[in-house]
């Protein structure tokens, strides 16, 4: 493949020009010790037409999920993507583009971004949305930084049944910098949330401290929930919110957006920062990315928030026109005092979920929404009946639950993928899962399951038939 | 003559802004409805009881039509400027022309519709493209530690940052400062905090590279590391760039290489080998990524095997037996984000250098620094340039002449192109130069566009002594023109809402 | 352009004194330097402020400012009607543009202040 359109006249036309005779010469400020004296060892250039057999080879290597009968979902969810959403992104003024500084030739994509924003703030409920960050997991991280930089405290308290991955990634940056992350609140065993208020049982509360007992120094920056949880439920929200503002913490929410079609928005039990995995609106699973992560906040929180931010003005003729807007937070002009490090958002994937929320419509994400709990409804009370798996709780849940398998959970999925399954997520292996309170032997046999739109009744019947004869 | 204006009837589509796609449409308007419900229909209100509430006001999304879609969304890109529209050479962010296939191998179904955490033996073929594109990178780099985790540079900057820190205090020892040097980007200083470390600026010398005596000043065991861009942003070589990691490493520092212009000199020489212990690779700049108007793009780490231990993890590895799995290295300063990162980018990034292959590679440097030099060489009398000397893959002029002659600022200057059909360089950035205008041109440019381009920015340099009112008012081809960003920000409309 | 009724000090605030009640704002040159001014960080009445460090940030659309205290005391009152209109610092930055005003702990420090005739040759010094 070559992509470059100067050919070798003009190239000996332009080193004239210089002055020079080889294009060596314009290296001659890079010390010999510090060139390479071979050639790189890669593979040699292949053809378009090559290349795309070599990709296609490995492609050959995959099953992908969205071919098989997937239940896989842990955070990331095999959803039905309109057609429309990939047309607008093959746009090339879309994403051929940069960072819209010129705003005079980029008003799609500020236009775009803004009605992105006004999409996050409906479905959330909250007052003002950025541009976007790289995911859900740095999302939170970062909400976890501005929830210190309002409240000039350090802790962090994390729910355990957040993914642990989005756990991991906000230990990562809390070690890295200026915040801690406090004890962890345990996992209520018989209802698989966290433990909120402090339990009966003397002997447990010393190793499984409940959100109260965690919050009672009041050291708190944030409390960070999931809603759903990691295993699909939900939390007893209006409680956790009312401990955390009480103890004077933030109330950091990170949701399943689709699932705010049908579920009140955060703004209604008093999170301060909502945030979350845009995967769900129309971008594909991608083997986890890119996705993106949305972030929303109170107005009056707006100058802490990181990530760019597109306002809507005017131009010198009047009209209407957009334009990244309060920069002075950001890393280009404040620098080592930025709200982050942040320089780029997610925009394409930003493009999708607005393109997405504007093909299904909010009566279509609400059913969209319904199906997809409804489905999952379904096939938990369907496997329930098979005998082969056991409720190990009974709390309310969005479109994706654990079960407890009564045999090898390994053994039972490699055989399932014979049969053209991908039976769920084995709850124990994402990021080593750790959940304060659950114990390894339950973890081991917990599949966590996940019902999208795209899985119909015969789909799950055959599902629940084949795993029954296993 | 007739104005060509005065031919457009009224109510003719405008170019220039249009409706909000809120205000697009009607209420029973819908685009795509899902199927008829084959389960049960839930009462939710029960089956979330105590828990969850069910909304009781709707979110006001669109209500369109699919054909409405499409001519949003294109009237929208329509207003928008691309790679696909024409020059774009803005500096420091390579924005080249992307070979189409990395977009539709991205989109193959046998990378696109795969599960995280589907089991290893479904995802041989995805690990295998990171494995190879991790070793790809390593050769590249100079540098055998790969994490294709973080999501873009600042992030990849913050990632080789985290390492550093691990690494230091793995060792017993606390180190606070981080040098920066005074030409670099926002995102360094802006990182370092984010690391609990102190940003301490260090001074540019004469010559745009590093002052080595204030290097040797600041220099002590209470420095954690240094932060070089090389080719730093004026675009020129680090030339003391050996004794400069030589005497980081002297007092126990690390020395981090922000990858930003990698576009200047793969196959010429490899940061690993010239003494830096870690560098990000920005693979929407360099490796075949078009930059989606802001994201999503990658920011692969490369490290040296001494801090290979504290990249994030997992890491995907070519196994013993032929087959690939995935490994958490030994001391890991843990996750910077979710799943393996943005696994599309890296599916372009893999099939551009399995294109281009090693030679071609080399052959793209080489080309981006002749045709940055070449195009530096036509605009030297119009525009003054302040470190005259060979440039890498892009260069730096000012325009404090034509602000002593028309008081016409960069910005006029970068507007008024706009009119001559081309994306405007970087301006006002590096900061060390006073109205800087920092042009990269890159290798997929003909030389017809360069000249092009030089001729453009030359009859410019001419408007400013014969027109300079007009270059203050330009652009005037635009979809929309200058954009009131302080009324923006005095009063931020940062959403829509429906009135009433 | 520097009324000779003021102090002023090298960050560029002026210090109007009436008593122990010193109210303080940013000179002409500042805001010139600054450009149109879209937002300003202040703080609150009862907050105390040390002498040559930041009290609060003034911003404009591309750059941002810290304001420093030209003397030690504790704030009592703050200029409210400059969080929604801004320009009002462009368009009369020594009259309805002051910021806040500092009962003084010390109020000697004004001494060491710069009389307007001083200080406008340090700004011609800094152009």
């Amino acid at each position: 493949m070559r992509q470059i359109p100067v050919t070798c006249e003009q190239r000996e036309a332009m080193l004239r020009a210089l002055g020079l005779s080889a294009t060596e010469e314009l290296f001659a400020d890079v010390p010999p010790a510090a060139r390479i004296d071979r050639p790189l060892d890669l593979p040699t250039g292949l053809s378009e037409m090559e290349l795309v057999g070599h990709l296609r080879g490995l492609t050959d290597a995959n099953a992908p999920a969205t071919e098989l009968v997937s239940f896989a979902g842990a955070g990331c969810y095999d959803h039905y993507v309109p057609a429309i959403v990939d047309h607008v992104l093959r746009k090339p003024e879309f994403f051929t583009a940069y960072t819209p500084y010129q705003p005079e030739v980029s008003q799609g994509t500020l236009q775009a971004t803004y009605e992105f924003q006004t999409m996050i703030c409906e479905l959330t409920g909250m007052d003002v949305a950025n541009a976007s960050m790289y995911d859900g997991a740095t999302a939170l991280a970062e909400a976890a930084q501005m929830a210190c930089r309002i409240t000039g405290r350090h802790a962090l308290v994390c729910a355990p049944t957040v993914h642990p991955e989005w756990r991991r990634t906000l230990l990562t940056y809390a070690e890295a910098g200026t915040a801690e992350v406090s004890r962890s609140p345990a996992t209520d065993v018989a209802t698989g949330t966290m433990q909120v208020l402090g339990q009966e049982d003397e002997s447990r509360k010393e190793d499984h401290p409940s959100l109260a007992s965690v919050l009672s120094d009041e050291r708190a920056a944030a409390v960070l929930v999931a809603q759903p949880n990691f295993f699909g439920n939900f939390e007893d929200l209006s409680l956790i919110a009312e401990l955390t503002h009480e103890a004077g913490a933030l109330l950091v929410v990170a949701v399943n957006p689709l699932l705010l079609g049908v579920l009140e928005p955060p703004s209604a039990y008093g999170a301060d920062i909502v945030v979350g995995d845009g995967q769900p609106l129309g971008i594909p699973m991608s083997f986890g990315g890119p996705g993106l992560g949305f972030f929303a906040c109170r107005k009056e929180h707006l100058r802490q928030m990181p990530g760019r931010l597109v306002g809507r003005s005017r131009d010198v003729d009047g009209n209407e026109a957009f334009v990244l807007t309060l920069s002075t937070r950001e890393q280009h002009i404040r620098r080592e005092k930025a709200t982050s490090n942040i320089c780029s958002n997610q925009a394409l994937c930003s493009l999708a979920a607005g393109v997405y929320l504007a093909a299904v419509g909010s009566e279509g994400l609400s059913a969209i929404a319904r199906a997809c709990i409804a489905k999952a409804h379904y096939l938990r009370e369907r496997l329930l009946e098979t005998g082969r798996f056991g409720a190990p709780w009974e709390t309310p849940f969005g479109y994706e639950f654990a079960l407890i398998y009564d045999g090898d959970v390994v053994e039972m999925r490699s055989a399932m993928l014979e049969r053209g399954f991908l039976a769920g997520v084995c709850a124990g292996e994402v990021e080593g899962g750790s959940f304060a309170g659950i114990g390894a032997e339950m973890l081991e046999s917990l599949v966590l399951l996940a019902v999208t739109e795209r899985r119909t009744r015969a789909e799950m019947d055959l599902f629940a038939e084949e795993v029954a004869s296993l | 003559m007739t104005e060509r204006s005065a031919q457009i009837p009224s109510g003719a589509p405008a170019r220039g802004p249009r409706r909000l796609i809120f205000e697009t449409g009607a209420p029973e308007s819908r685009c795509v409805e899902p199927p008829p419900l084959d389960v049960p229909e839930l009462d939710l209100k029960v089956r979330l009881q105590g828990r969850a509430k069910i909304r009781h006001e709707m979110p006001m999304l669109p209500h369109v039509t699919e054909v409405e879609i499409a001519r949003h969304y294109s009237h929208l890109a329509s207003m928008n400027f691309g790679v696909d529209t024409g020059s774009y050479p803005l500096g420091s962010c390579t924005m080249k022309y992307n070979p189409r296939i990395g977009e539709d191998a991205a989109r193959y179904e046998g990378f696109a519709g795969l599960h995280p955490y589907q089991p290893i033996e479904t995802v041989q073929g995805a690990l295998e493209l990171m494995c190879r594109l991790a070793e790809a990178l390593g050769e590249i780099s100079g540098l055998p530690g790969v994490t294709l985790q973080p999501a873009a540079g600042a992030h990849g900057e913050l990632t080789a940052l985290m390492c550093f820190r691990a690494y230091h205090l793995a060792s017993g020892i606390e180190r606070r400062r981080v040098l920066v040097p005074d030409s670099a980007h926002g995102t360094n200083p802006a990182t370092v905090a984010m690391c609990g470390f102190e940003a301490i600026t260090l001074p540019s010398d004469a010559d745009g590279g590093v002052d080595l005596a204030a290097l040797d000043e600041a220099l002590d065991d209470d420095v954690a590391a240094i932060m070089l861009t090389n080719p730093n942003t004026l675009g020129l070589f680090e030339r003391n760039t050996l004794a400069i990691n030589e005497a980081v490493h002297s007092v126990g520092a690390l020395s981090y290489c922000d990858g930003a212009n990698l576009n200047a000199i793969m196959g010429i020489t490899r940061p690993g080998d010239t003494g830096f212990d870690a560098l990000h690779i920005n693979l929407h700049k360099t490796f075949g990524t078009p930059h989606g108007g802001g994201g999503p793009g990658a920011g692969p780490v490369c490290v040296t095997e001494a801090l290979k231990p504290f990249l994030p993890g997992p890491i995907p590895v070519h196994l013993d037996d032929g087959s690939f799995g995935l490994a958490e290295p030994a001391r890991s300063i843990g996750r910077v984000r979710s799943f393996f990162g943005n696994f599309g980018v890296l599916v372009r990034a893999y099939a551009y250098i399995r294109g281009l292959g090693g030679e071609g590679l080399r052959e793209v440097s080489e080309q981006a620094v002749l045709s940055a030099n070449y195009l530096k060489e036509r605009l030297r009398d119009a525009y003054e340039l302040p470190y005259d000397r060979t440039c890498m893959h892009e260069f730096v002029l000012s325009g404090v002449r034509q602000k002593r002659e028309g008081g016409v600022r960069t910005l006029d200057i970068a507007k008024r192109l706009l009119d001559y059909g081309f994306h405007p360089p970087t301006i006002y950035f590096p900061l060390i130069v006073e109205e800087a205008l920092m042009i990269e041109p890159t290798e997929t440019e003909s030389l017809e566009e360069l000249d092009r381009f030089a001729k453009a920015m030359l009859a410019i340099a001419e408007e400013v002594s014969t027109d300079p009112a007009l270059l203050k008012a330009a652009p005037f081809t635009t979809p929309v023109r200058r954009v009131d960003e302080v009324a923006a920000a005095r009063k931020p409309d940062l959403r829509f809402r429906r009135e009433g | 352009m520097y009324p000779s009724d003021l102090k002023y000090d090298k960050e560029h605030e002026w210090v109007r004194v009436n008593g122990d009640i010193a109210t303080v704002g940013i000179s002409h040159f500042a805001q010139d330097q600054l450009g149109e001014v879209v937002y300003v960080d202040l703080p609150a009445p009862g907050d105390s402020v040390t002498l040559g460090e930041p009290f609060g940030e003034v911003e404009s659309v591309k750059s941002v400012s810290e304001l420093y205290a030209p003397v030690n005391g504790e704030v009592v009152k703050v200029n409210e009607s400059l969080t929604d209109s801004p320009e009002i610092i462009n368009e009369d930055p020594y009259g309805e543009g002051w910021m806040i005003e500092i009962e003084m702990s010390e109020p000697s420090e004004v001494d060491v202040l710069l009389s307007a005739e001083e200080y406008e040759v340090f700004v011609t010094e800094e152009e």
